[in-house]
């Protein structure tokens, strides 16, 4: 049965429908109208509410849109609402703040807001970490139409300079929330919502119900009800399955478990490189990399998410899991058409290994970007992962194209180069013909022309609301041309983030 | 002006918003929180899959058995009018034969939840001949086809200045010993302009109950209840007096709920009385995208003569506005183009050409600055073209050609300008932004890099404030005064997040010396304030913060009056303060204890207040008169970066002074000033409007349809309040209207953009870059300065 804290009160739940979202929870049975809907696609934040969890016996807090959030995942957590934030008529330090800035105009994101605002008392910078940056990521899946944001990054700098913005009744009552968590009893279904506790469970109950969603963050399959309005009767919750749930490495890989969030892979993958970091710093926003899982967005095979260009580009294997045991395959191999798969509909994506260098590498350097460009690239072999990634916004936006370049060059000749890119075809795919083209080329503008012209036998992009098929085209050459710039010897600002 | 108003203080704090602390607690009830009416059934729409044809027959018995389903209504079904175009018919509440746009309304659905009525919308079965559609600007444009007739603004006689100037220039290429000043130069030009989705964070909403004698009570998120009200009405066939419609709040309006927020009010109203339940009709984020209007899209065509300073002889526009289905507002906003494509500027021979072109997409609607941005874009696009055809810095083009308040002072709507602060406040923000030595700065920077690129620009604003259509000026206020000494305010204005409520209320405590604590604020009800105007135009302070004004001034003179004569003293000598009434020597009175002996006095404590701009009219025949009441100016420094090899573009820098006369709460001012810049922005950057080619809307949510988010505000933001040069026809208490005119401060990001683009072609080129100037559109751009500017270097 469905148990967890709203608030400060135990709720049992046992007979919500499994498709049933918090925000629809909140909004409709529950009458907690604070939590507003503004998009219910999980793009605008006003939604937002803050889920605690016990992590080693500590609580933490994250926020997540309750719009593209099942209920029945909240099993064992706590669930946070703007309306609880106040300690009686004492407005908590994030409301109190947006209030002094005039964070609000017409209110309407406005919970939203101080719900994000909350979350960032509990996860505040690192000494070491820029504060705008860290401030603009906690924000940044908050939209609002009416102030332009200054007094509510105002508000965010005044919160985090409060002596101390956590000293407020979640933290009094700090204990008694982790020993009533604690008491919660895992439960395995409860009216269609399945809650496997380990992998064996799991691949038994994919093969008994191979239709049932699997639900691991939900930030995709949710838009399957709330904006396809399409219904589920059986959900398969793999969340708690800690099994699923890890990154590690060996000498010669990574190893990282489906349930991965993006968030976990920001702190997990930071070795790998700027450019990886600031990619999934620009996955979705904060409230969507709090949930959304590796697994989820490799086995969506949408053409447009920005792992699968990465880990391509990286060879990574995928393994998948049945009943029937274990196989792998590359990923690049995995995906066959637009959201189609190799994924038989018994299986389960079960891990993905991500080599630690090129796979057909006399590398004698980790690919870290920074390291690597430091030093001499004249004399030494060049070993570097960039990945760009193209959008309208830069912020919380899907990408146009996403474009991954794992390369190994020596002085002015590429030596060998593996691609991965996002938004080019209908599935994540290698450029063949251009990997072809420049390894062992010397650089120059006449290779980077060519480059152009075989992309375009790689790649037959389509025209979308995003941008048009020319655009994406052009775009491929040229951050190629980027790649050529940035791995060169001559230090270029190339990019309008790093004007300074 | 404290004696003419006997005000005890000028308002001027930098109180909260009212609804601050309910906003951030969660406890501010927008529509679809208010659970007052009990249980309440949803309504989703069914529409047209195509843009144009002839809808044959529907047949609706699968969505009737779909789960949850109460009653489906089609166009029959209406008791009453079937159109609520706002100004001219056009706009059917459901059509039952031509289909004019893709998502138009056929049917609707009322169930038990939203979720089982967009389920069985889908369920319908719908036959249309399809017919050609037509879907772009200028296919309408080429094929004549209009919502509404061309207009015409002419100022001298530019026919005659361009043929005078297609001879100097012939002359000047013949005699080479010509002075300077006696040649001119004739650009033709064509800028594109975007439209812009309003995306307020509350989408579209209304519920409605039938009241016991058939009567309506109508709660709606909505800028304009009394049309809400009177179109209510009409669609059910009642009279007026039945039907009340409650506005307490919205959750962003900006336009998109003057017209826009009404078909909801009547869906609502119509099944809250075929089923007498209480009944929500609130649109999904995707409906309400693809179902309702939009900012007007525009090209803007150009024919400009200049002498060899820059200095503009004579100008002709076309301005082409997409208006798409049918009429709407669009009349008046191409107008208000035309009234804004001088901008800041004296035009000594001008003719301005306005077409409301018809599209077979959504019909096109108010969003702030209504038709003013799209036409300042075209007068900003021709000084940058001068400025880059002369060689000059585009600043020192836009103060040549300033307007002054002597010579150069006629509109091209023949309005005098009497008094023009922009010289002023242009050479005090050139001064604070440091602009002429970031040029040189952002110069080198641009020599020593050749894949980023940076840009800066200055442009003015100079924004009329009024209604054009003059009748629309007017505005109510009910104060009353209760026996406890608490006040309860109400006025015809609507709260979308403006702070109107607030402002209002500083000036009623303004007036009778209380704190604004004293005072309630209350929804804003059609049955409190009648027969009111839009909340819209940027007029919301001026209009109902007079009226509230009016209001206060009755009541005060009603309690100085039973004071003087129950008291036997002065009334000079009555001072109103937060603690109530002091009287010279005699002992003080509280609130409480005036309210309750004036009560027992029979002094009336219920005023109304009444206010109609004087001055104003407007000849739209000749095309002439003084529709503005005074004009809010502004201007901008933004500074900005591009990459040359994708096209993305950051804001690093924006430098902001802006008029906002005496300000009643600087707070809420500078609020409106920081989002409109950005909304602007947003406008001209990364908002980009895209159908495919059967007339959907592709860009149908937030996923794809992008308004700026926290990380574009710039870094370093400073916005200042001009504060000299208070103007002479004052509105409330010397304020200056705030809510249109700072979104079009964002022209000089757009402006910035094109002068870096410019220089990745080593400014050999001008570019002629539209607007948004997305990623793609700053790429285009880029590539043809780049591939001409190389062209040209070849050739010499």
């Amino acid at each position: 049965m469905l148990r967890f804290l709203l608030n400060d009160s135990i709720v049992n739940e046992p007979g919500v429908d499994a498709d049933l979202t918090v925000l629809e929870y909140l909004r409709g049975p529950r009458n907690l109208c604070g939590t507003k809907e503004g998009c219910a696609s999980g793009d605008c934040g006003a939604c937002t509410a803050v889920v605690g969890w016990l992590e080693s016996g500590q609580l933490r807090y994250k926020s997540i849109n309750t719009c593209i959030t099942l209920l029945g995942s909240l099993h064992g957590q706590q669930l946070i609402t703007v309306e609880h934030l106040q300690d009686g008529e004492t407005l908590h330090p994030a409301q109190e703040a947006m209030v002094n800035c005039h964070g609000s105009q017409c209110g309407f994101c406005t919970p939203g807001f101080v719900m994000s605002l909350f979350a960032l008392t509990r996860n505040p910078p690192e000494p070491a970490t820029d504060r705008k940056a860290h401030i603009e990521r906690y924000l940044g899946g908050n939209l609002c139409r009416c102030t332009g944001y200054r007094p509510i990054i105002d508000a965010a700098n005044q919160v985090l300079d409060t002596a101390a913005p956590t000293r407020d009744k979640f933290e009094r009552n700090a204990q008694e929330t982790i020993n009533r968590l604690s008491e919660i009893e895992p439960a395995s279904e409860g009216n269609g919502f399945y809650r496997p506790r380990n992998v064996d469970e799991l691949c038994t109950l994919r093969a008994r119900y191979p239709d049932a969603p699997i639900l691991a963050g939900g930030t995709d399959l949710s838009l399957e009800m709330t904006q396809r309005l399409k219904r589920f009767d059986k959900v398969i919750c793999i969340q708690q399955i800690a099994d699923l749930t890890y990154l590690t490495s060996d000498k010669d890989h990574h190893y990282i478990g489906p349930c991965c969030t993006i968030a976990d892979l920001v702190h997990g993958l930071q070795y790998l490189g700027r450019d990886l970091v600031n990619l999934l710093h620009r996955f979705g926003a904060t409230q969507v990399r709090n949930q959304a899982t590796v697994g989820g967005s490799i086995a969506n095979a949408s053409p447009i998410g920005d792992l699968a260009p990465v880990f391509i580009s990286m060879g990574a294997t995928v393994v998948l899991q049945s009943i029937d045991g274990k196989r792998s395959l590359p990923l690049e191999d995995f995906f066959v058409g637009y959201r189609q798969t190799q994924l038989l509909n018994n299986e389960i994506v079960r891990e993905i290994i991500v080599p630690r260098s090129l796979p057909v590498a006399k590398s004698r350097s980790s690919p870290t970007s920074e390291g690597s460009e430091a030093g001499s690239p004249i004399a030494d072999t060049l070993s570097v992962l960039k990945v760009y990634k193209v959008s309208k916004r830069i912020d919380d936006d899907i990408s146009t194209i996403c474009a991954s370049f794992y390369l190994q060059r020596q002085g002015d000749r590429i030596e060998t180069l593996r691609t991965g890119f996002g938004g080019m075809a209908a599935v994540p795919k290698r450029a063949h013909a251009l990997e072809k083209l420049v390894c062992g080329k010397v650089i120059d503008n006449a290779l980077i022309a060519k480059a152009g012209a075989v992309l375009a036998e790689d790649f037959q992009p389509i025209s979308d609301a995003r941008a048009s098929a020319a655009y994406r085209l052009q775009l491929a050459e040229n951050l190629f041309r980027r790649l050529c710039i940035e791995t060169g010897p001559e230090s270029i600002v190339s990019r309008v983030g790093e004007h300074v | 002006m404290s004696d003419q108003y006997t005000v005890q203080t000028q308002p001027n704090n930098v109180d909260a918003h009212d609804s601050a602390k309910a906003h951030v607690t969660g406890a501010a009830v927008y529509v679809d929180d208010d659970i007052s009416f009990g249980s309440r059934k949803y309504v989703a729409i069914g529409g047209s899959q195509v843009a144009h044809g002839t809808l044959n027959s529907i047949n609706l018995d699968r969505v009737r058995q779909a789960s949850g389903v109460i009653d489906v209504i089609t166009a029959k079904d209406i008791p009453g009018h079937t159109d609520i175009g706002p100004v001219f018919p056009g706009d059917p509440l459901l059509t039952d034969s031509q289909i004019e746009f893709f998502g138009q309304p056929l049917f609707a659905v009322l169930a038990d939840s939203q979720f089982e009525a967009r389920q069985a919308v889908t369920l319908a079965d719908i036959d249309i001949t399809e017919a050609p559609a037509v879907l772009d600007l200028q296919q309408a444009i080429d094929s004549q086809f209009y919502v509404r007739p061309p207009h015409t603004m002419k100022r001298g006689d530019s026919d005659l200045a361009f043929a005078a100037a297609d001879q100097k220039t012939g002359e000047s290429g013949a005699h080479s010993d010509a002075s300077a000043s006696d040649r001119s130069t004739v650009i033709n030009g064509v800028v594109s302009v975007g439209g812009q989705e309003h995306f307020y964070l509350e989408g579209q909403v209304a519920m409605a109950r039938v009241e016991e004698d058939g009567g309506f009570i109508v709660k709606t998120s909505n800028q304009h209840p009394s049309e809400a009200q009177k179109l209510v009405a009409e669609v059910m066939a009642v009279p007026v007096n039945k039907v009340v419609v409650e506005t307490r709040r919205m959750g962003g309006g900006f336009g998109g709920k003057e017209s826009q927020a009404n078909a909801c009010c009547c869906f609502a109203a119509i099944f809250a009385q075929r089923n007498k339940v209480a009944v929500v009709c609130r649109l999904s984020r995707r409906d309400d995208i693809i179902l309702t209007g939009k900012r007007h899209n525009f090209i803007n065509r150009y024919r400009v003569a200049f002498d060899d300073g820059g200095q503009i002889d004579a100008i002709h526009y076309e301005l082409a506005a997409q208006c798409g289905s049918s009429p709407d507002l669009s009349d008046a906003i191409v107008d208000r183009a035309m009234f804004h494509s001088d901008n800041a500027y004296y035009l000594p021979n001008v003719t301005i050409d306005g077409l409301r072109c018809k599209t077979h997409t959504v019909s096109n609607t108010a969003f702030r600055g209504f038709g003013g941005p799209q036409g300042m874009m075209a007068m900003e696009t021709v000084i940058d073209e001068i400025a880059f055809a002369v060689g000059k810095d585009p600043l020192d083009i836009r103060k040549l050609n300033f307007y002054n308040t002597d010579d150069r002072n006629i509109t091209p709507y023949h309005q005098k300008i009497k008094t023009f602060n922009l010289p002023a406040l242009v050479d005090k923000l050139e001064i604070d932004s440091d602009y002429r030595n970031r040029r040189i700065a952002i110069a080198e920077f641009n020599d020593a890099n050749s894949i980023v690129k940076k840009g800066i620009a200055l442009t003015p604003v100079k924004f009329g404030i009024s209604f054009t259509a003059t009748h629309l000026n007017q505005a109510g206020a009910l104060l009353h005064l209760y026996t406890d000494g608490s006040l309860m305010l109400n006025h015809g204005g609507t709260e979308m997040g403006q702070g109107l409520f607030t402002k209002v209320s500083q000036i009623v405590s303004s007036v009778l010396g209380v704190n604004t604590a004293q005072i309630r604020i209350t929804a804003t009800r059609t049955d409190k304030v009648p027969n009111t105007s839009a909340t819209a135009a940027s007029s919301g302070t001026d209009l109902n913060g007079m009226a509230a004004l009016q209001a206060a001034l009755t009541l005060k003179s009603r309690l100085t009056d039973f004071i003087v004569t129950s008291q036997g003293c002065e009334a000079t000598s009555i001072e109103y303060t937060e603690q109530g009434v002091a009287i010279g020597s005699k002992p003080h009175m509280t609130w409480a204890e005036l309210a309750t002996a004036a009560w027992q006095a029979r002094v009336s404590l219920s005023a109304n207040g009444f206010y109609s701009t004087p001055d104003i009219y407007y000849d739209r025949e000749r095309a002439a008169g003084r529709p503005f009441l005074y004009y809010a100016t502004g201007a901008a420094v933004s500074e900005v970066i591009i990459d040359t090899l994708t096209g993305e573009s950051r804001v690093l820098r924006a430098d902001i002074i802006h008029d906002v006369g005496h300000s009643i709460n600087p707070a809420i001012d500078k609020g409106q000033i920081e989002g409109g810049y950005i909304q602007g922005m947003g406008w001209l950057t990364t908002e980009e409007l895209k159908w495919d080619d059967s007339g959907r809307l592709l860009t149908d949510g937030p996923a794809t349809y992008k308004i700026p988010a926290i990380a574009d505000t710039p870094d370093e933001f400073n916005v200042a309040l001009w504060s000299k040069d208070c103007i002479d026809e004052s509105a409330v208490f010397g304020s200056k209207a705030v809510g249109e005119p700072p979104l079009m401060l964002a022209m000089s990001v757009w402006c910035a953009i094109r002068d870096a683009i410019g220089a990745a072609g080593d400014n050999k080129v001008f570019p002629a870059l539209n607007a948004p100037a997305t990623p793609e559109e700053i790429l285009r751009c880029v590539t043809a300065v780049t591939k001409s500017s190389a062209k040209s270097a070849a050739q010499q």
